[in-house]
Order: structure tokens, then sequence, then C-alpha cells
């Protein structure tokens, strides 16, 4: 199991250490910074170094590491699950952009939550709304505490992500269907691979310990029941927040569940089939024969209803990177090269559904020394479209039971971005 | 939130001087406020590797304490440096005892898991009681902290833990109520089952049972303990296996990657199980498995990675599951490198005809890309694709072709080196692109490339018409190739001469002469020598043997033995699933019990060891080899006298190179001196050997004597004899320089002048090794554990040394035997697994300051051990084996 946890700043100083077993000490902090921090390998090499037989696991967070060091055949995928809660539960506790400065300023706090979520190298409990009950800097009033054994049986209760006696003047619960649309565009217009990654977010205020059943217009569902005659999306695969009974869902597929309280994550799916594009854009690069021009052209068309429009549209073109000046013609939106993204990016902050335009531009080239061919990055797109799902999914029904019967009123909004949005050229 | 400006920073300033003080008297205070500041600004010394230990006790006392968030901070510094200062931890232990049974379950949790991080073993025997409670506590937070904390205690006193029942209460909280506790309960049991070797995590049917309810209940990561001890669990049969499955199959929906990946091991194993006839469900498990191990290509890069990493053993093992999911491992332009890398392995393994097309735009898309080192891999996956799939192999060489243009240098040294295990594998059939190759020649610069080009010269000389002229390019500069280039020249000149006798005579008399008289690489002179040899005694055979048929070769350069992927798959969702190596590679287990008990044996060792010297210390060394030490001896308090070494005498020189002397030499070190002992026989009919003058030539030890002139004791006249003694010290200008890489010569050249005859003779004399061991090259326990871990595990040499006299089969008598050499005792332990056998830890030091560290294992009722030696000085590591060895057989 995991022998101890370290975080190091950009330099390798240790910033926080905790060893939770003393098979390793703190000279292995040096043969890391030696080997990882110093040879700046992040990005390139693996996040799991073997140093004499020690193995580091790491993530970053900003500029600061996040090491896990043990010395047995741990199970990595855990390792790293732990270390991503434990920034979700700093986050949590210092805000989403916690540095440095928080971390030295809370330092003790810090080693609390490690010591609370940790036993022995065994994470424990990292619900952060449990956490907070019982670690919260002294700011809770008593009177607000809550029973000790009351805590505990929640700390270690079969729903250990939701404390008894919640209550709320309005039932509500926010429902966001978010997707990501990952698409890579071959340079001949082929589709190489294009997918929807969403995940319902809700955001519920309910009274008291309700359960919830939830449907999506999952097509193995809909099939099932003959009546419904309404388009069913075809979900590949799903993934859900540990609220949800997973036998059930193998069962009958059927998603049912007593929220946390507040914001969570319920579910991720992912969906291959039968993708509506928001947007499609045709380029035409053509570089001349004495590498001097580059030519550009490139015809985007909003793939949706014109009752809906997108926003933040980035359209980021590259160049070659002696780029001397560029001309572009556009319609619409503002475009220019930005040379430190060796790009031309096009932003439009508002594109309405079918619309069209057409970008041009004439990039000439500072003649080099070197004749090393241009790589050709691809063409990569931002944008976000709300009330759009790019697999179809929508929400068929959230049914809520308890048993004071209480209304509850229910919220839901669809919002599709782009993933990963690549067309190479 | 209290995240004010006055954070926990400001206890971070550098402490000037008197701040101890400052510190003490706050830790002192009567405030509360005070008090936590100080144990606070104390903790933050700490992270920073500061010091505080000497406030030790004024931080103690704050422990007796209302205050929770005081307590906690106590108890961390606590942790910290109980293990500094064991005798004042026990001033804490009434407190732990009394917070153990606090009306705060809270807080009884703290003490019992504080307690159990408090590695002194004197605290354990305070712990029991409290351990035993917490236990059966009514508060499941108490008894889930508990169950871990038996495995905290199993890792100090596996004894006390067996002794108090720990095991059985652990067992029985499997069957806990709470879902925590159980997962707890299976982490620790699990872990004990790990260290000791023994099967104390017995899955029975009512225990699997209870497993699987609790899977449905407990944290995810209670998942992950639970399903990773099933994975250890063999079904009775198949049908078992499949009701396992179907319970286990849920778990890969869970949003946590780790349970994802622990449940598709538990499959992927008990698949194994399931047997042929029931190849529908197997076809349908294989279906159910390929949506989870793509999502998490959606997770973070960190998890990708580790994901990435099983697949590539998913792959090999079942093909099937991810035949038709290529495209999902195309390459993101964002994706990080080491991700990229990897999927590009797997794209390798899932090539097939149906989609090598794709994968070839895609591939040569990557190699267009800026990372070298994945361009590269990108470049040579082409070629391994030809290998692959031979009817795509002409589309491969297309695509090489086409990048060939590219010009750019990496890209066409890689290509250069596929084309030529193209061309292996598929004789005689693409020559045709030889020609744009040879355009190439001048941008390789790389030996890999170099070399490759150059086989295919020489390999298809007579298709390529200036085949000499190329190779004679080359062979301009040839000394300064590299010995991969050196050997193809060789080789490539010799088929060229074959193939073309005529033209190519000079060039290959010039290659043999360079490479048989020129060079200092030991390979290259061989093969010079037999080209030679074949080539002026019977042509026709240089040519069966040089021109014969090559053996065709397969793309397995990446495919993992059967054997060993069997193991890995059992590994599923563990570091050596990541690293493709059992974990035995990796993972030093440092068994139960090296702690405590051992330090005991140790000092009981040493008693005994200094009764039997008080006994017959004087008696046995009136048998040493007839001396003249006795009459030192008497006074003698060097430990372990019964073993005291004695040199090993050898004849060194005869009397004819001596000037009528004969003398056997040997060294020893005697009362931490070291000393080459000689005894001379005098063969002589007239001189008399009294004074001698001594000079040692360089050596590699630095030896040189304390003083030039020795007495022969007695004086030996013709035909007596006697005994010369010269005491040594080490100096570095005596060092003669070992070069790096090869072993420490042991020889010492001596030089003696009689000075009564005035005759000069030479001898030499191997040093023993263990006579320079140092007599303070004692080691602590724990920094042998430290230096023994960060020894690469290149400089490990072994041993096994058989026919050991029976004093040598006694570990007891080992460690005396050695300790009276030098070599000091560190640890001895059984072997977890392993009936009988028992591995025993010495340290030596030399009088130079080398460091070597030793693990022998023995066997019960077998004469013989295994010697694995470490050390950094690599160059005297061979001597230092020869040495254990040697004391061994004494």
């Amino acid at each position: 199991m995991i022998s101890m946890i370290m975080v190091l700043n950009q330099k390798g100083d240790i910033m926080i250490s905790r060893q939770y077993r003393d098979d390793v000490g703190r000279a292995a902090a040096d043969s890391f910074r030696l080997q990882v921090v110093a040879a700046k390998e992040t990005g390139t090499e693996a996040p799991v170094k073997r140093i004499e037989n020690c193995s580091f696991l790491y993530t970053r967070h900003l500029n600061m590491y996040f090491v896990a060091l043990t010395r047995s055949n741990v199970n990595p995928a855990l390792v790293f699950e732990y270390l991503f809660q434990l920034i979700k539960i700093l986050k949590a506790y210092l805000g989403e952009e916690f540095d440095e400065t928080a971390m030295r300023n809370n330092m003790t706090l810090i080693y609390e939550l490690m010591d609370e979520t940790m036993d022995f190298g065994y994470p424990q409990n990292c619900a952060v709304d449990v956490l907070r009950l019982y670690i919260n800097l002294g700011t809770a009033k008593p009177q607000d505490e809550p029973e000790p054994s009351k805590l505990t049986s929640q700390i270690t209760g079969a729903i250990d992500w939701r404390r008894e006696g919640i209550r709320h003047k309005k039932n509500e619960v926010y429902i966001d269907v978010l997707e990501s649309v990952n698409l890579l565009l071959s340079s001949t217009g082929n589709v190489l691979r294009n997918e929807v990654a969403g995940s319902v977010q809700m955001n519920t205020k309910l009274t008291g310990m309700p359960e919830c059943k939830f449907g999506l217009n999952d097509k193995l569902v809909i099939e099932k029941d003959k009546e419904d005659r309404k388009p069913s999306v075809d979900i590949d695969d799903c993934t859900f927040h540990r609220c949800v009974r997973l036998g059930k869902f193998d069962a009958d597929r059927t998603i049912t569940f007593i929220p946390p309280d507040g914001e969570f994550e319920l579910m991720r799916y992912r969906v291959t089939d039968n993708i509506n594009l928001p947007f499609r854009i045709i380029p035409a690069v053509q570089e001349s024969q004495n590498n001097t021009k580059v030519s550009i052209d490139l015809k985007v068309i909003a793939n949706f209803s014109d009752q809906l429009f997108a926003t933040h549209v980035v359209i980021k073109i590259p160049v070659p990177k002696n780029t001397s000046k560029t001309k572009i013609k556009h319609s619409f939106g503002r475009a220019k090269y930005e040379p430190e993204q060796q790009a031309i990016v096009w932003r439009v902050k508002r594109f309405a559904g079918k619309a069209q335009c057409i970008i041009n531009a004439e990039v000439d080239l500072m003649p080099t020394v070197r004749s090393q061919p241009w790589s050709r990055p691809p063409i990569n797109v931002e944008f976000q479209v709300p009330m759009f799902t790019g697999s179809g999914v929508h929400v068929r029904f959230l049914r809520v039971y308890d048993k004071s019967g209480y209304h509850t009123n229910r919220w839901v909004r669809y919002i599709t971005k782009a993933g990963s949005y690549q067309i190479r050229i | 939130m209290a995240l004010g400006k006055e954070g926990d920073a400001r206890f971070f300033t550098t402490q000037k001087k008197g701040e101890m003080h400052e510190l003490r008297m706050e830790l002192h205070s009567s405030d509360r406020a005070i008090k936590v500041d100080a144990v606070k600004k104390v903790i933050a010394s700490m992270t920073v590797g500061k010091d505080v230990s000497m406030l030790f006790t004024d931080v103690l006392k704050c422990v007796q304490t209302g205050n929770i968030e005081l307590k906690k901070l106590v108890y961390l510094y606590l942790i910290n440096y109980a293990k500094t200062q064991p005798e004042l931890t026990l001033l804490a232990v009434n407190t732990f005892v009394k917070d153990a049974s606090d009306a705060n379950p809270l807080i009884r949790a703290l003490a019992v898991r504080t307690m159990g991080c408090i590695r002194v073993d004197r605290i354990t025997e305070y712990l029991c009681e409290p351990l035993s409670r917490a236990l059966r506590d009514d508060d499941p937070y108490v008894r889930k902290t508990a169950a871990v904390c038996v495995a905290k205690l199993y890792d100090i006193a596996p004894d006390l833990v067996v002794e108090r029942g720990f095991l059985e209460t652990l067992h029985d909280l499997i069957s806990d109520s709470n879902p925590s506790v159980v997962a707890n309960g299976v982490a620790a049991l699990s872990e004990i089952a790990e260290t000791s070797g023994k099967d104390v995590m017995r899955i029975s049917a009512s225990v699997l049972q209870k497993l699987l309810a609790a899977l449905n209940e407990c944290t995810e990561w209670g998942q992950v303990f639970i399903l990773d001890s099933l994975s250890k669990y063999t079904p009775a049969d198949g049908r078992e296996a499949e009701g396992i499955i179907e319970r286990v199959t849920p778990r890969l929906q869970h949003a946590n990657a780790a349970v994802v990946m622990s449940a598709v091991k538990v499959i992927l194993s008990y698949m194994e199980l399931m047997g042929s006839q029931n190849s529908d469900s197997i076809r349908a498990l294989t279906r159910k498995l390929a949506p989870p191990l793509v999502t998490l290509l959606n997770s973070e890069p960190e998890i990708q990675y580790v994901a990435l990493r099983n697949i590539n053993l998913i792959v090999q093992k079942r093909p099937h599951i991810l035949e038709n999911e290529i495209k999902v491992f195309f390459c993101k332009y964002n994706d990080p490198i080491y991700v990229k890398m990897e999927k590009l392995e797997i794209i390798i393994k899932l090539v097939s005809e149906k989609n090598i097309e794709q994968v070839l735009l895609e591939l040569k898309e990557y190699a267009t890309e800026v990372d070298v080192d994945f361009v590269r891999k990108a470049v040579s996956a082409i070629g391994r694709c030809a290998v692959k799939l031979e009817r795509a192999a002409e589309r491969c060489i297309g695509v090489l072709l086409d990048l060939i243009q590219t010009k750019v240098n990496y890209v066409v040294q890689e290509s250069v080196i596929v084309i030529k295990d193209i061309f292996r594998r598929y004789p005689n059939r693409y020559e045709s692109i030889i020609a744009t190759l040879c355009d190439n020649l001048d941008t390789l610069d790389e030996p890999l490339a170099k070399a490759s080009m150059i086989w295919i010269i020489g390999e298809y000389a007579e298709r390529i018409d200036n085949a000499d002229e190329l190779l004679d390019t080359f062979l301009e500069t040839f000394e300064e190739e590299d010995p991969v280039v050196q050997l193809q020249l060789l080789t490539a000149t010799v088929k060229c001469f074959l193939k073309d006798p005529d033209d190519t005579q000079d060039m290959v008399q010039r290659v043999l002469d360079m490479a048989t008289e020129e060079s200092d690489n030991p390979d290259l002179r061989d093969r010079g020598f037999i080209y030679w040899r074949l080539l002026s005694t019977d042509p026709e055979a240089a040519k069966m043997v040089v021109l014969g048929d090559k053996p065709v070769i397969e793309d397995d350069t990446f495919k993992l033995d059967p054997a060993l992927l069997n193991v890995l798959i059992g590994q599923i969702a563990t570091l050596s699933s990541v690293y493709h190596k059992p974990p035995e590679a990796f993972v030093i287990r440092r068994g139960a019990g090296t702690g405590t008990t051992n330090e005991d044996d140790d000092e009981e060792d040493e008693d005994d060891y200094e009764d039997e010297n008080d006994v017959d210390g004087g008696a046995d060394l009136l048998d040493m080899g007839g001396l003249s030490v006795n009459d030192q001896s008497q006074d003698d308090a060097a430990p372990g006298s019964r073993f005291e070494p004695t040199a090993p005498m050898n004849l060194v020189t005869g009397p004819e190179k001596s000037g009528g002397l004969e003398v056997l030499a040997g060294f020893r070190q005697y009362r931490n001196t070291i000393r080459l002992e000689m005894e001379i026989n005098n063969v002589s009919a007239n001189h008399v050997v009294a004074g001698l003058a001594v000079q040692l030539n360089k050596n590699a030890f630095g030896l040189s004597p304390s003083t030039q002139q020795v007495m022969c004791e007695p004086p030996a006249g013709p035909g007596g004899s006697g005994v010369a003694v010269i005491e040594l010290v080490t100096t570095p200008n005596m060092l003669a320089p070992v070069p790096a890489g090869q072993p420490a010569n042991p020889q010492v050249q001596v030089a003696i002048k009689n000075m009564t005859s005035g005759n000069v003779f030479y001898f030499a004399v191997n040093l023993n090794f263990e006579a320079i061991f140092s007599s303070d090259g004692a080691m602590e326990r724990s920094s042998f554990i430290e230096n023994w871990k960060s020894i690469d595990d290149r400089n490990e040499l072994y041993a096994t040394v058989g026919d050991l006299p029976s004093e040598s089969v006694d570990i007891d008598l080992v460690q005396q035997k050695f300790q009276a050499s030098n070599v000091f005792f560190i640890a001895r332990r059984p072997v977890p697994n392993a009936e009988g056998q028992e591995v025993v830890y010495f340290s030596m030091r030399t009088v130079t300051d080398m460091e070597f560290l030793a693990e022998l294992t023995f066997k019960q009722g077998v004469n013989a051990c295994k010697i694995c030696l470490k050390t950094e000085n690599a160059t005297y590591g061979l001597l230092a084996k020869k040495a254990l060895e040697d004391l061994l057989r004494a």
C-alpha cells in the first residue's frame, strides 16, 4: 500500500509530507527531485516512476507535484484516484485554484485531512460533505456539530455521502446534461474518431432521504417499452456515482439512488453512433512550391437548428512557425494571427444555427535555413451549444419518492461543448 | 472558511537563535491559543525537515488536553519522533490508554490509530489491551480504525498478533454489519496474508457470500479491497466462477477507475476457469469487457496510462476483446507523449488486414509530428506492421518511401532501420527500392541506421552497381565508427568479396587488417580472424557460411513470454502490470519481524560470544599455525577468538629465486592491524636471515609497510626457520587505480632484501580481502536497509557455496566466525513461503572505507549457502564475495 504522500513545489521542495509506513524516508524526496522534477520529465515520461525499487506515482496541480510513494505492488489506479480525490478535497476546502501559499497557510488542516482520508496507506472515506462535518477549522459552531456517534455512523455508513435530517424549504433538482463532442477528421475528410462523452450533473436540494429514479432515452430501456416511440440513443457505456445501485442497473438498466445533498456528478456516458456534429468544417490548405506562402480556405457550417446558437466559438488554424505576415478575410467574428499559438485564431461570440462562414487567409513565410517541412498540426475547434446534445440524449424523467411525499421542482439544461474537436489538414 | 492572511505560513519563518527557547515557553503557556500556535510552529519546522526533537517532552505535555485539534497535532508530532525517542514516548502511553476509552468515538479511534503508528516495540504491550477493546467497540468508526491497526501491529510484532488472537477477531469483522469495517478488515487480512505468506484470508463459502454482499454497500476503496482479495481466490469450479463474475460485472460501471480495473482483473482471472465448454458465456463476457476498457481512455492521462499498460497485456491474452476498437487508440494531437507511446504499442498489436489501411494513414500522420521519439516509434511501427502482415508489406514500404522523401534526418534513419527488417522478413522481394535508399546515404549518422544500410549493401551487393564504392566510402572512417557499424562493415565487405572477388580483393584485405590488427574490440578481432581463416582455407565453405540463408524473422520484439503473460494477467490493476514485471522483481519483502525480535537475538548472540571467549580464549590460539604470537594472546580481548582469523599461508617463492629461502606468506588482520605474515625456511648453506627490508609495489588497496625494517623471529640460520611479520597501513599514494569496469586485482607485489646477505628477491601474494575489513564496519540496521535499497541491482553479485563444513551451516556459528573477521551481523529472518530457509544479513567495511552488504541464504539440512552481495564499489565486489566464500569454507 501507499507508504507516503508528499507534495512538492516546482523546485522540488517538500511542502507536505505524510509518512504512513516507515519503509520510505524523506531521502526519497531527493531522488524524486533529481530524477523527475529537475529533469522536467513530466509530460513525456510516464507518471509512474521506479527509482531503486521505490515506486513514485505522481500527478500535478498547477505547479505542485502530488506524489505517492510505495514499495509494494499497489493498485496504481487506486493510488491515482486517491490523489485526484485529495486534490478535489483540497479544492473544496481551499478554493479551486489553491496554490503554494494556500497550502502553507493551511498546513495543519491538510495534515488533518490526510490523516482522516488515509490510514496506513489505505484510502478511507473521501466524501467532502462528510469530512466538512468534523474537519472544519473550528469555524462550525459547537451546536451545529453533530453528536460524535451520529457522525461516526455517517462516516462509516452504507450511505456515507448523505447525512440524515436534511431540510429544504423548496425541494428542487437541477439537472445539467453536459456533452463534449470528440471528433478527429483526416485530411481527406474521413471520420477517424467521433464520440460524445457526456455527463449528468445534478444539484439536489431535497429534504430527508429521498429515493430517486432517473431515466434517459436509452435505447435498451425504450425498446423494452414498446409504446414509447420516441427517438432513442444507443449508449455504449456508462459509469455512475457511487450512490447509484449498480446491481439494479445491471439487472434492468434502471438508475436508482439516494442522492448526495448539493452538487454531484450522477453519471458519465459514452455514445459513438449517430452523432450530430454541431459544426462541419471543410478546410483547404495549400503550401506554395517554394515554401514561401500558405493559403488557407475554410468553410464552417453550423449544423444545428436555427432556433439555437453556439457561443464561445474559437477556431484555431495552425500556421508554420516562420509566418511573417497574414492577410485574413472573413465575414463575422474576429480573426487574427497569434504568434504565441502559431495559429490564426478566429473567435465568434455568437454563431447562429444553420449559418455558414468562409474564412480565407494568405500567409507569407520567412525564408529559413533549415527546410524542415511543416508538421501541419490539426485545426482545433472550441464551442458551446446550449440546449443541444450531440448524442441526442435527453432526460425522460426524474422521480423523487420521500416518506413525506413533497413536491419537487425539476430543471433540466443541456449544453454541448467541443471536447477534442480536430480536423487534420 | 477561515482563510485569513494569518495562515499557517507564518510558522515557516526561519528560526532565529533562541527561538527554540521561545517555542518552549509558548508550549508551556496556559493560553490554549498560544499553545496551539506553538505546536503548529513545531510541525511546520518538522515538515521542512528541521530537527525539533529536542522539544519532545514539551510537546508531549500538551497532549493532556480536551481540545481535539491540539491533540491531533501532538499525535502527529509523536508519530514522527517516537522512533528516535522511544523512552520518552512511553510517557505518552497513559494518555493513549486514557484516550482509547474516551466517551467520544472520534478520540477513541484517534488514540488507537496513532498508537499503531508508533513503531516502538515497548509500546506494543500497552497497545494490545486498547486494541482488543477497540476491535469490539460499539462504534463502527472505532472498529474500522482498529482493523487497520491490527495490520500495523502485525508489521511490528507478528507473534503478538497471533498470540492475542487478533487474526480471528479480524476474521470476525468480515461479518460485521458495517461495510466500512468489512472493507478495512479485508484490507488488513489481505496484507497480513501477503507479508506472512500464510493463508490467513481464507475465503470459505460463507465468507464469499459476505464479501459479495459487502461489495454492493461499501465505499469505492472498500470495493477495491474486496475485489482484490476475490482475485486471489480460486473458485471451486466453472459454475462458481461464473456466479461470482455475475456479481462482479456491475462494478464495471463504477465511476472510480480503480474499482473498474480490479473488477476486470477478477473477471479475467476467473474466465480462465470457465473452460471451453462455456464458450457462449465467455463470448458474452468478452463483449461486456470492451466498453469499460474503452471508457477508461476518457479519464485523466495518468489513469489512461495505467489502463493502456494493462490493455497491452489484455490484448495479448485475449485479442478478441478489443479487436474492433482500434480507432479508440488513435492518438489525439495533444495526448501526453507517454500516452501516445502506449497507444502506438496497442495499435501494432491490434493491426490486421481489415484495418491496415486506416492504421497506415494514421501512422504516417504521426510521422510528421514534432516529438522525435514518438515520430521514430511511429516509423518503426510501420515496419512492424509490414513484418506482421505479409499482404500489407508492399503498402507499408510505400509509406516508408514517402517518408524518406521528406528528408527529415531521423525519419530517414529510422526508415532505413525498419526496411532492413522488412528485407530480412521477405527476402528478394522489395530490392527495387535499394536505389532510393542509396540516395540517402549522406543523411545517415546514427550507428544503427548506418549498420542497417551497410547490411543491405552487403546483402544485395550483386544488385548495386557501385556496392564496393559505397562500402569504400564508409571504410575511410572505419576506425571512428561505432562497433556495430564496424562489425557490419566487416561482414558486408566479406560478402561483397565473395560475390565479386576480382574488384574487391584490396578492400577485403584492408578491412581484415584493420579488424584484426588495429582494433582492440575482441568481437571485431574474433570475427575478423574467422573470416580471414575461412577465406584463406576454403572460400567455398566461406560462401556457405557468409552467404547462407538466414532464418526468417517475426515481429515478436514486444511480445511477452506466455508464462510471464499469464503471471501478469493475474496482476492486472497492480504496479506489476504497469512495469510488465512480476512483483518479485521490484518488491523487496522486509518480511514480518525484522523489527524487534531480531534485535534481541542480536544482543543475546553477543552475550554468548563473550562467554565463549572467556572460557577458551587462549586455548584455541595455541593451535594457530605456530606463529609467535602466543605471548600476546593472554590479554587478547578481541571478540570471537574461537574464530580468530589465520593468515592463509601460501608458498610464494622457492630457494632458487630468493637466494636459498623458502617463503610462505599471507595476510591477516590482528588487533585492528593488517599484517603480512611470512614463514621463512632457510635452506641455504651459509646465510643467516635476521633483519629484512621490505617494499611493496603499488597495489589496488594502497597497502604499504608501516616500517621498512622487520626482524625474522627467531633469526634463522642455515637449515633453520623463523617468522617475520610486516605491519601494513593504507595510504592513498600507494593506491594503484583500478580501471573502471574491471575487477580489482588482489595481487600485492613484495620486494624483500635480506640485510645480512644483501640478497633481494621478489614475490607476489594475493590479498585475502577480509584482512582489510575494518573492525568498525558494523552498521545500524536502519542504515543497512537504506543502503541496501539504495544500491542499484546492477551492482549485485551472486554466488552459491556448496560443500560447507558443518560449522558453516549453523547460522550462529557463521555469525561468530564472520564477526571475528569483521563481517558484522545485521539481522536474520526466515524466508516467507519457504520452509526451513533463512536469510542473514551482514555488513562489512574496509579500512579504505568501502562498504559491502551481504545477504546469505541458508536452507536447513543443506550444506550450501547462497550469497548475494551489494556494493557501490563494484570493482572490489568480486574480492569481497570471494572473501565471504573463503570464510564459509574455512
